[in-house]
């Protein structure tokens, strides 16, 4: 009917320009579309949660509702938790993961390329990382409890493991699946070793490397989180504990909520940092070179 | 001609251990000499062991036989005098133009401002100048070969290996890069002496209007079969050239000796598919 009205008053080019705008107001409604669906798929979730546990269809007790999570939440907000103020629970928490992380990246990033790099050092270590691989590396956080005590050190160990290997392996098989041609052309070009592995297998493998950041960060609060929850004087682990503790659902789902958000928000970081180091990439990877 | 020769291959043989454990025999056999200034295009059978040859040359691999010398000195690593311009893109992606170009003359120690300097004046004279803040995922083919004829000329080679650095390109985009490989190669070198080229290729016109010889290859393993001269005048343009009668001829009693090494390539290809 627009395309009609269009044609009949002034021809085919307004035709066209009716014909972008129908698109692009697809698009976003589309977009609209999306959102709306994914709030509407929140909302039926959690209303559901409510009306089964208000109708005793669930056990409040055990299930807990949102709307006491959402109590729960409030409360610590203003009034703090048992364990102090529930910034200064975030902070711990945070601080923790992202020091477990930094070291287990920056060791991951540079044992991954060095045993790259060096064939030598590949085939010396390589069994033995496979079989540190091999260990359920969570059940290390007791060991680490022992060694370094309640405070944070043995939650940033945690961390660490757990964020070493993943950065580990993608730092390895970036280094060794740089294109040939690219170290080729440095060599010809007179780099030496040294340039080779600095200015062309780094930047190379830095595309393997940040997939796997954006895992490892992730590890690195499971590794915090649980080294918490298996004692700990303060964090987000160890208001899980005392939660459950004392049959506190809500309070174990309004930990899990607060975490959540901490981890999205990071990821967003994450994400952000990424976008900037990567400028000279095409925008669509699909796309082809 | 008593000048000593800038490349000399004599007897090369090259073998690599593929990756199911067999031995495969890539270059057999090879004598092969360039003067200084000449420009020679290999021409041969597609995997004939062609781009084997200049890998030799430049360094990055050692003859399993026979020796390899560069103005007289055997090679035995990576020379500085050699440009190697790669078939597929060799360009560093991460890098600006800019940056790509001035990559070689800062890997050798040249200071930033004076590698600046130089890479722009090459810039310039490949035409990309208004393109040097860009990245090469930007840049059309054409625009990156350039880069990397620009990046490899910044060094100031007195050997230049090429190896199928135009196979990539559209037609067009190939014959115009033919014309301006032949400007730089000519501003090159001292006065007296352009650099050498070894100019690999399956393209027999691309050759035949580039080179001073012309050397046919057998099917694999690689050795040489012929070498044709090419008594064509210079300065040449490659679409002009291409109508000239002694052109015309030149391709007819190359094609004679390289067709025949093709279609063996082609009848064992076929074997191996059946």
């Amino acid at each position: 009917m627009p395309r009609e009205t269009a044609s009949a008053v002034a021809g085919p080019p307004p035709a066209v320009t009716t014909r972008t705008a129908a698109r692009e107001r697809a698009a976003r409604n589309r977009k609209v579309g999306v959102h709306g669906a994914r709030v509407a798929v929140l909302a039926a979730f959690l209303g559901f949660w409510e009306v089964c546990a208000r109708t005793d269809v669930i056990d409040p007790f055990n299930f807990s509702q949102p709307s006491k999570i959402w109590d729960q939440i409030q409360q610590w907000v203003t009034h703090g938790t048992a364990q102090g103020s529930l910034g200064e629970q975030i902070g711990y928490t945070l601080y923790e993961a992202l020091t477990g992380w930094v070291i287990g990246v920056v060791g991951g990033v540079l044992l991954g390329i060095a045993l790259g790099r060096i064939r030598f050092l590949a085939d010396v270590f390589g069994p033995y990382i496979k079989v540190l691989n091999a260990i359920p590396r969570i059940v290390l956080a007791p060991i680490f409890l022992i060694w370094f005590g309640l405070g944070p050190a043995s939650k940033v160990a945690s961390a660490v493991v757990l964020v070493f290997f993943p950065v580990f392996f993608n730092a390895f098989q970036g280094a060794r699946e740089v294109d040939r041609n690219l170290v080729a052309n440095a060599r010809i070009l007179g780099a030496d070793n040294r340039r080779v592995t600095l200015q062309v297998v780094i930047p190379a493998a830095t595309t393997w490397i940040f997939t796997s950041l954006h895992v490892s960060f992730g590890f690195a609060l499971i590794g915090a989180i649980v080294g918490e929850y298996i004692g700990a004087t303060k964090g987000l682990g160890l208001l899980v504990a005392a939660a459950q503790g004392t049959f506190n659902a809500a309070g174990v789902y309004a930990a899990m909520t607060i975490l959540a958000v901490v981890a999205l928000l990071t990821e967003g970081l994450l994400t952000f940092a990424e976008k900037k180091l990567f400028r000279w990439k095409p925008a669509d990877a699909g796309d082809g070179r | 001609m008593s000048k000593t020769p800038a490349i000399e291959l004599t007897g090369a043989t090259k073998r690599f251990r593929t990756p199911s454990g067999a031995l495969h025999t890539a270059v057999r056999d090879l004598d092969l000499t360039v003067a200084q200034g000449e420009f020679v295009a290999v021409v041969g059978p597609t995997g004939c062991g062609k781009s084997t040859t200049l890998t030799l040359v430049s360094g990055l691999e050692e003859p399993t036989e026979g020796e390899v010398r560069v103005y007289g000195e055997p090679v035995t690593g990576i020379d500085p005098q050699v440009g190697f311009v790669f078939q597929q893109d060799a360009v560093f992606p991460w890098r600006t133009v800019l940056s790509n170009v001035m990559a070689g003359p800062r890997f050798r120690g040249v200071p930033v401002a004076e590698a600046k300097e130089r890479a722009r004046d090459w810039l310039g004279r490949v035409g990309l100048a208004a393109f040097e803040d860009r990245y090469p995922h930007q840049l059309s083919g054409g625009m990156r070969k350039r880069v990397a004829l620009a990046q490899t000329f910044v060094n100031d080679p007195a050997i230049l290996l090429m190896d199928e650095p135009f196979s990539a390109l559209d037609v067009q985009t190939r014959a115009l890069m033919s014309d301006q490989l032949l400007e730089l190669w000519a501003g090159t070198g001292s006065a007296e002496n352009a650099a050498s080229v070894v100019f690999v290729t399956h393209d027999l016109d691309e050759a035949i209007a580039l080179a001073d010889r012309v050397v046919v290859m057998t099917a694999g393993p690689a050795t040489v079969k012929e070498v044709f001269t090419v008594d064509l005048p210079r300065p040449r343009t490659v679409e002009a050239v291409r109508l000239e009668p002694r052109f015309i001829e030149l391709y007819r009693e190359i094609w004679a000796s390289l067709g025949e090494e093709v279609r063996i390539t082609r009848e064992r290809g076929a074997g191996r598919a059946a």
